[in-house]
């Protein structure tokens, strides 16, 4: 059983009425006038070398939330706990804490071994070992020989490497990371995540990692927070978070969903039988929908499959009759929008194995058969609204 | 063609009223000064000119016979720019990480004192300092702190503070805009990386700044010609510990290792700008010594002015103006040298 090294309870964080301009969540506190709150009452546990994300778009409360880990901001109530602990009102220099900041914020006037050595030496480590230690860090970074040079002269994916030796080389209980990759392309971006996550596991840390790229999440993580509005909505492995979002916010935000609104019916066995808004039923796991009653189902695009008008299909598949609005060819799928006969509409991507050399299998107009297993539905209670898909890109 | 021709010609047209300006009034008096220097006689005798004399004496005589004004130059603009710095360092900094919106405010003060003449400014001290001013009032007739015949105008002491109020907005503002330009996060990084207090740095570097200073006040002001040599010593050592006391009080708890290691470092290129604009007209001043001070505190810029206006030696005082130049010059060569600026700031790739 794998130790519990950061721990939050019920930390709230709200910031006076002349916050403008600062990086906090920006809604009022229903409680008490004139306050903004930033993170609101979060529980939290990170277990011993995992590495844990915090997901969520700008304002969600993440960075506050990691900033008070690191000590840079102290709770309005509640306590932070470091390896059983109590830190919450420690300085940032009394914790065992390093961060990688968000650009870097290397120091630009020593050079890359005396950035690296600064934690080291504030720590009165001997200068011998000072050496050692930060020759073994570069290499780490796949940096060596580049001591003699100044943050000034060096790219940016470099700089973020150097970055992550000036924190790793103290051993910290935890390493903090605020979108550290946020400045960099995408194709570098792509192979650096892989790297942190390589180097996660060489070096065993509990790594905390704050992003607003779910897709940089799901990659390394092994376990996320998706946050909203200052708290988390949901916490799971990524597997989890896809595949049985809680709610709607939560599958808003991890990839595209399909929710239809539906009555709850008779249990049958291991699934519970929905209505739709046209009449069609549907089967839903009972695990998913335990303790909510106002529900709406879900499915991921990429789960449903396409047939002809009249095509025979499975018993045990929950199918939905609609008609094809629009179809995108993006390569390796088709998009096509979908309205069932309620009026809703639903994505569907369909792999382009069987497309045939004049277009689109199914054309804008035609009736079609929506088809998908009941495992891969999920159930999302209607009291959030889903966030917009555009947050998620930002 | 004439287009692009005539847009080549915009930066010169630009430039071509500064030129014009430091044409007529900095290139052709200078040259006629170096002719002066290297002249014989007086505006009421008429002047020998090169090429008919190179009075090279004006140059070496001047050096030996004026090293006393030349020390207290030195010693007087020296001491006033670091004084500044002390006091010019705390405020920039507050200013810039805890003025809030009171910055603009608290800047606009620090320049006010320009709205009022440099004279008038300087008389004002001369009352405030005097005999019969409210300083000596409180510190001799109510406090009993010096004895009936103390005074200040007249001391060194009494030229070093006049010049460092003069010119202590030419400290704050060029400090005030690289402290202000310290990036906040490299203070957090730092912190994260576990520096804080600077507690034994600190008590030591505060101490003997205290001490110096509380010393150099008491030099300064000539205190121990008025308690007799025997006490003097006493006085000193007295100085010395209550400096170092509070001084070392101050640096142990004001002073945090992520200030030493990161925001000063950073702020370096303000310092080494904001020493130059205060020590070099701190060094050619005249008007301090000659209001504030006495015969003993005259500086360079006394004799100068006294020779040109008083005497009408053009040649010596012209030497003497180019002598206090080249000073100027190496002195800042040297310093640059010293803390070489593109060195501290990261330079560029």
């Amino acid at each position: 059983m794998p130790e519990v090294e950061v721990r939050l309870t019920q930390v709230y964080k709200a910031f006076g009425g002349d916050a403008t301009g600062r990086r906090v969540a920006k809604y009022t506190d229903p409680n008490e006038a004139g306050l903004i709150v930033a993170v609101d009452h979060i529980d939290l546990e990170v277990q011993d070398g995992e590495f844990f994300s915090l997901l969520g778009p700008s304002g969600c409360g993440k960075t506050t939330t990691l900033r008070m880990i690191g000590g840079f901001e102290q709770p309005t109530s509640g306590k932070i706990e470091l390896a059983g602990q109590d830190v919450t009102w420690l300085p940032p220099y009394k914790r065992n804490v390093n961060t990688v900041f968000q650009n870097y914020a290397l120091f630009p006037h020593l050079t890359i071994f005396d950035n690296v050595a600064f934690g080291l030496r504030r720590r009165q480590v001997p200068e011998a070992e000072v050496r050692q230690r930060v020759s073994e860090m570069l290499t780490l970074v796949e940096l060596p020989g580049y001591e003699r040079r100044k943050p000034g002269q060096i790219s940016g994916g470099q700089a973020q490497r150097v970055a992550l030796a000036r924190a790793l080389v103290n051993k910290p209980a935890v390493l903090l990371l605020d979108e550290p990759l946020g400045a960099l392309d995408l194709k570098l971006r792509k192979q650096m995540q892989l790297e942190l996550k390589r180097i996660q596991q060489e070096v065993g840390i509990t790594f905390i990692y704050v992003t607003h790229d779910q897709e940089e999440a799901m990659t390394m993580s092994d376990r996320i927070a998706v946050m909203n509005r200052g708290h988390y909505e949901q916490l799971g492995d990524p597997e989890t978070l896809y595949e049985r979002p809680a709610t709607a916010y939560v599958a808003g935000f991890l990839g595209v969903s399909n929710l239809l609104p539906a009555t709850l019916g008779t249990r049958d066995g291991d699934y519970v039988a929905a209505t739709l808004a046209d009449g069609a039923t549907v089967r839903v796991p009972s695990s998913v929908v335990e303790g909510k009653s106002d529900i709406r189902i879900g499915v991921r695009p990429e789960k449903i499959r396409l047939s002809k008008e009249g095509a025979v299909i499975p018993d045990r598949m929950n199918r939905l009759e609609g008609r094809v609005v629009d179809a995108s060819y993006l390569g390796a799928s088709t998009s096509y929008v979908i309205e069932s006969k309620s009026g809703e509409r639903l994505t569907v991507f369909e792999q382009n194995v069987e497309r045939t050399s004049h277009g689109s299998l199914h054309r804008p107009g035609e009736d079609v058969l929506l088809a998908w297993s009941p495992d891969h539905t999920f159930a999302v209670g209607t009291d959030r609204a889903a966030p917009t898909q555009a947050s998620t890109t930002a | 063609m004439a287009l692009l021709r005539s847009r080549r010609a915009i930066p010169y047209l630009l430039m071509a009223p500064g030129l014009l300006w430091l044409l007529l009034f900095f290139v052709i008096p200078n040259v006629q000064m170096l002719v002066f220097s290297l002249s014989e006689g007086t505006l009421r005798t008429g002047f020998t000119t090169p090429p008919d004399v190179w009075d090279i004496e004006n140059y070496t005589g001047s050096i030996s016979k004026f090293s006393g004004n030349f020390s207290n130059s030195i010693v007087y603009g020296g001491l006033a720019t670091i004084l500044c710095f002390l006091i010019g360092y705390p405020l920039a900094y507050a200013i810039a990480f805890k003025g809030g919106r009171w910055k603009n405010l608290l800047l606009f003060l620090v320049i006010a004192p320009f709205f009022t003449s440099f004279l008038i400014r300087t008389i004002s001290w001369k009352i405030i300092l005097g005999n019969d001013g409210p300083v000596l009032a409180i510190a001799r007739d109510v406090l009993h702190l010096v004895p009936a015949n103390f005074s200040i105008i007249g001391s060194p002491l009494a030229v070093v503070g006049g010049l460092t109020y003069q010119f202590l907005p030419f400290m704050v503002l060029p400090l005030y805009v690289s402290i202000e330009k310290v990036d906040r996060r490299l203070i957090e990084a730092a912190q994260d990386l576990y520096a804080g207090p600077w507690r034994r740095g600190g008590m030591i570097a505060g101490a003997l700044f205290g001490a110096f200073a509380l010393i150099a006040l008491q030099v300064g002001l000539g205190y121990g010609a008025f308690i007799g040599e025997d006490a003097a010593p006493a006085a000193v050592a007295a100085a010395a510990l209550v400096g170092a006391l509070v001084g070392g009080l101050v640096g142990a708890f004001l002073i945090s290792q992520s200030f030493i290691r990161v925001t000063f470092p950073l702020s370096l290129p303000g310092v080494f700008a904001a020493s130059i604009l205060t020590f070099i007209p701190a060094i050619g001043d005249y008007v301090n010594p000659q209001l504030l001070g006495s015969p003993k505190t005259q500086m360079v810029g006394n004799v100068i002015q006294g020779r040109f206006l008083d005497q009408n030696d053009y040649p010596i005082a012209a030497a003497l103006a180019f002598l206090l130049m080249a000073g100027i010059l190496l002195a800042i060569f040297l310093y640059a040298k010293l803390l070489g600026t593109e060195e501290l700031t990261g330079g560029t790739a």
